[in-house]
């Protein structure tokens, strides 16, 4: 280094740097500054000792406080059920049936159910549970697979022609377009739609009422009321899961659309899903 | 201070001076990554975990194409909310077969490490068509052009070997396979019994809708309805991963 210089303006020392004849002074750092930075090595040592820090040989130190964020959240969760006092607990012992009957429970039941729905069901059924072409409206009294809260319950724990579940509800309407002639499927839809509305052509509604007995009374029942044994819908009413108008009907009769519901029961536990079906059972349709 | 007057020396070689700082980061680097690879409590003894089926592979390289990971997270992290939301929180063993892995850290839309069997297919046919005739207020982009677009993959197996190399267990059968697997698993007609023993939990059967053509759709499909469901949490034991 060069030799000592001091800045004869300032009086300061400077530090033998010099460029194009202009010299750095040599001020001392501000004292907040380095007692702050001594204060992070201090404060990095204890942190070290304190928390999970260094890699050793197969895993990494602990830390004198044995913190995991993972063993934060089982504990916080645990903390959440045990601030729902008893509550969860009775929904868990008591039938889904018997919920209602319990003000109490009810109360809580619609409130956790109505949570859980926002978060798990309005991608599908909406964020006031009012569906959307091919996801059922569920304010509604119509029902696929039955409206008591029994039934909403099963529905909603193994689902609806999913993979995941053994239980799922299942049905397949067959595509009567490999069975029935073209013709027949404009009667028998503008039989379907004569019950609730107009048709666009009253002479197909009669020879539309022969194909149908003969081919849908099945499952959809004699006046096709539907039967929820099968998730079948009723036709009477002017409800309609897909396409409503004559040629939506048509193209179901054609080659169905079946609906999917995945099963929630393993995913959400058996104590959401009651809570879920007290809400839904609440929304207005409820049988 | 005689030794730190040697800094002069540093000061006035750029060259080794970039030596030097090159010599310091690389310390710093390898202090800070290589335990990953040797610490045995990185990644969690889980059970289920698979390589990808290649259909489901085929529809990785798909959502990675398309910037999904742009929006979408796939790290549920340890934090009440979150496992309250989307289910358990992720673990590192879940993404050990991810090259690059697609944790993200930017939610425009939903984290997707559990999607799969949220939804069914149809909603997903739905929703990557027109995502707001399901949600509303949703502002992701329609990709309704996957659908039309057939699956190519120029070569499935080197994309199973590539894979291998960088530490994906795929055997010589489901190198063998891989062509075979990736239409047998959108395909409803076809026989499965080989791929479900290669890749268990695999998803089968047609998911765009369209069971005659093999679409970019099915395969992005596929591979979402897999997301998050693999690893059998019945047997896993929280504690053991707690860190």
């Amino acid at each position: 280094m060069s030799d000592k210089h001091v800045d004869e303006v300032s009086g300061v020392e400077t530090t033998g740097h010099v460029w194009d004849g202009i010299r750095e002074l040599n001020n001392p750092l501000p004292r907040w500054w380095l007692w702050t930075f001594y204060a992070t090595i201090v404060w990095a040592i204890g942190y070290v000792i304190l928390y999970p820090a260094i890699p050793m040989i197969s895993e990494n130190t602990k830390g004198v406080l044995g913190y995991s964020s993972r063993a934060d959240v089982a504990e916080e969760l645990a903390a959440a059920k045990t601030a729902q006092g008893s509550l969860v607990e009775q929904i868990a012992q008591t039938p889904v049936a018997e919920i209602e009957a319990n003000p109490e429970l009810l109360q809580f039941a619609i409130a956790g159910g109505s949570a859980a729905f926002k978060v798990n069901c309005v991608q599908c059924h909406g964020s006031g549970a009012q569906g959307s072409a091919g996801y059922p409206n569920l304010n509604d009294d119509d029902w696929l697979w039955g409206g008591s809260i029994d039934e909403i319950y099963t529905t909603i724990t193994h689902g609806i022609r999913n993979d995941q579940d053994d239980d799922a509800r299942f049905s397949e309407m067959p595509a009567f377009g490999d069975m029935l002639e073209p013709e027949q499927i404009r009667e028998v839809s503008a039989y379907v739609i004569s019950l609730s509305g107009t048709p666009s052509n009253e002479a197909l509604v009669e020879p539309g009422k022969v194909v149908f007995e003969e081919n849908c009374v099945a499952c959809h029942g004699e006046n096709a009321q539907g039967d929820k044994d099968f998730g079948a819908p009723d036709l009477a009413d002017a409800i309609w899961l897909y396409d409503g108008t004559e040629a939506g009907v048509a193209s179901q009769v054609r080659n169905p659309q079946h609906g999917v519901m995945p099963a929630w029961g393993s995913r959400l536990g058996d104590t959401t899903v009651k809570q879920l079906a007290v809400f839904v059972h609440s929304l207005g349709g409820g049988q | 201070m005689a030794f730190l007057d040697k800094h002069e020396i540093l000061e006035r070689n750029a060259t080794l001076l970039m030596v030097g700082a090159l010599a310091v980061v690389t310390i710093g680097g390898i202090v800070e990554i290589a335990p990953l690879f040797y610490l045995e409590n990185t990644i969690e003894k889980v059970e289920g975990m698979r390589p990808y089926s290649p259909l489901e592979l085929a529809g990785r390289d798909i959502y990675i194409r398309e910037g999904c990971y742009n929006c979408h997270s796939q790290m549920i992290r340890p934090f009440r909310d979150e496992v309250e939301r989307y289910g358990h929180y992720s673990l590192a063993a879940e993404s050990m077969y991810d090259h690059p892995f697609q944790w993200g850290s930017k939610r425009t839309g939903p984290d997707l490490a559990r999607v799969g069997g949220r939804y069914s297919n149809e909603w997903h046919v739905d929703h990557l068509n027109e995502p707001r005739s399901v949600v509303p207020e949703s502002i992701m982009p329609s990709y309704s052009f996957l659908k039309e677009t057939p699956l190519t993959v120029a070569n499935v197996e080197a994309n199973l070997k590539a894979s291998v190399m960088v530490g994906v267990p795929y055997t010589d059968e489901m190198i063998e396979n891989a062509e075979l697997d990736l239409r047998a698993q959108a395909d409803p007609d076809a026989d499965t019994s080989g791929l479900e023993e290669r890749y268990p939990k695999a998803v089968l059967g047609d998911f765009d809708g369209n069971p005659a053509q093999l679409s970019e759709m099915d395969a992005l499909i596929a591979y979402l309805q897999m997301l998050g469901t693999l690893v059998d949490f019945s047997t896993y034991d929280d504690a053991s991963g707690y860190r």
